[in-house]
């Protein structure tokens, strides 16, 4: 399971990581989220090699959400060299997310 | 080869999944990855559905819904549907993960989708401003400026519901009454939070990477305006989800998958069709589930017919 980090964290584990990141920003109360949970899991499972995934839970670090202009969750954020590189709002299936990530896990 | 496959989560389906699952005929009701349970799992409070006077939460509602099917056997996959072929005695359905499943009879219950506003730009700032779930996203606009557009049960709703959140929320609707129940119209009227502008309709979403303000026409004068706000939320009803069918069954006029009088029989022998989809009219939870009955039954007299 992809790690829930904290805004401590950010820094190190998304900005200055040396492979691109997915950053899933999520919430208890958001039921999209929790549907697409699992998928990202399973992405960061089989797609390690290339892509680092992680989780932001927006209730407990509010400040990143914000930074990030975040105003809907599920928001999966690939950063990349400190920037964000891509921006997928909303639960989708698998497949579509695996597309939108071609060029980071391919 | 199975006797019933059912398409779709919502109330429609899985009624549809107790009702031929307490028949005997061991459905497979194929949910979804990431939308099972449908529309309601992003409602709050269902107040209306008959059975629970207190009211329950809308995901509450569709656990509900599951367990009782899962209950007498209905197998639920988590999976999408991809490609159907319903025209021959064998109906084919594959899945988004790669499986081919083969049945006697499909129920289509796949619902509605929300409706856009038709905007440029209004994909582009989804999830930057713009959305089309208070529930999911309203949290983000503490003490912010949020519109509301639409003037149906889902558009008080989501404005009853914002004000949790927001500074005030500016309920934006194009014709000079609306469309709600009395109910829930009066509760949003009610509210000293919100705003109603009438005969008012969103021309043009402002804002750089974040949405900032919406450009207004009146729909009687033409004159245009301007409201500043941080979120906008899009409540203007559904379009029935039909891209998997299309081809294959009739459909009325207006797009929804045509049923033959109070039946759930389409155009193709073996397929049935229930809820949302077929319904231009009601598209309430309680009528979604009544049709997934419908559908149900007749599946079964189907298969006891051929």
């Amino acid at each position: 399971m992809a790690k829930d980090i904290t805004a401590a964290e950010f820094e190190a584990d998304v900005l200055t990581s040396s492979k691109p990141v997915l950053v899933d920003f999520w919430a208890e109360w958001c039921g999209p989220c929790r549907m697409v949970s699992p998928i990202v899991d399973q992405i960061g499972e089989e797609h390690g090699a290339k892509l680092d995934v992680v989780k932001l839970n927006v209730d407990n670090e509010p400040s990143i959400a914000m930074k990030y202009g975040i105003t809907g969750i599920p928001a999966l954020l690939v950063f990349k060299d400190g920037d964000v590189v891509k921006s997928i709002v909303g639960a989708k299936p698998k497949a579509a997310l695996e597309a939108d990530l071609a060029a980071f896990i391919n | 080869m199975r006797d019933v496959i059912i398409i779709g989560s919502g109330p429609a389906g899985y009624t549809a999944g107790i009702y031929t699952a307490r028949a005997g005929l061991k459905p497979l009701l194929i949910a979804s990855s990431v939308e099972a349970g449908g529309e309601l799992m992003k409602t709050t409070e269902v107040e209306n559905f008959p059975g629970f006077p207190e009211g329950l939460q809308g995901p509450e509602l569709m656990a509900h819904f599951q367990a009782q099917a899962e209950r007498f056997g209905t197998e639920i996959l988590m999976d999408d549907v991809i490609e159907v072929d319903l025209t021959g005695d064998v109906k084919i359905v594959k899945t988004g993960l790669g499986e081919t499943f083969e049945a006697k009879t499909v129920i289509l219950a796949t619902g509605a989708a929300y409706r856009e506003l038709g905007l440029p730009r209004e994909k582009e700032l989804s999830g930057r401003g713009v959305s089309w779930c208070a529930t999911c996203d309203g949290f983000f606009f503490r003490e912010k400026q949020i519109a509301v557009v639409g003037g149906g049960d889902s558009a008080m709703e989501e404005a009853n519901f914002l004000t949790r959140f927001g500074q005030k929320v500016t309920l934006i609707h194009r014709r000079d009454t609306f469309k709600a129940s009395k109910i829930m119209a009066d509760r949003a009227l009610n509210n000293p939070k919100i705003e109603v502008i009438y005969n008012t309709e969103v021309v043009e979403l402002l804002g750089e990477t974040n949405l900032t303000g919406l450009k207004l026409r009146n729909t009687v004068d033409g004159t245009e305006s301007q409201l500043d706000v941080d979120g906008l939320f899009i409540a203007v009803g559904n379009d029935p989800r039909v891209w998997l069918v299309e081809n294959q069954v009739k459909l009325t006029a207006e797009k929804f998958i045509e049923v033959e009088g109070r039946s759930s029989k389409t155009s193709l022998p073996g397929v049935f069709a229930a809820g949302d989809v077929i319904d231009p009219t009601y598209r309430q939870a309680i009528t979604a589930a009544g049709s997934g009955c419908v559908a149900a039954l007749d599946a079964e007299h189907y298969l006891n017919n051929h």
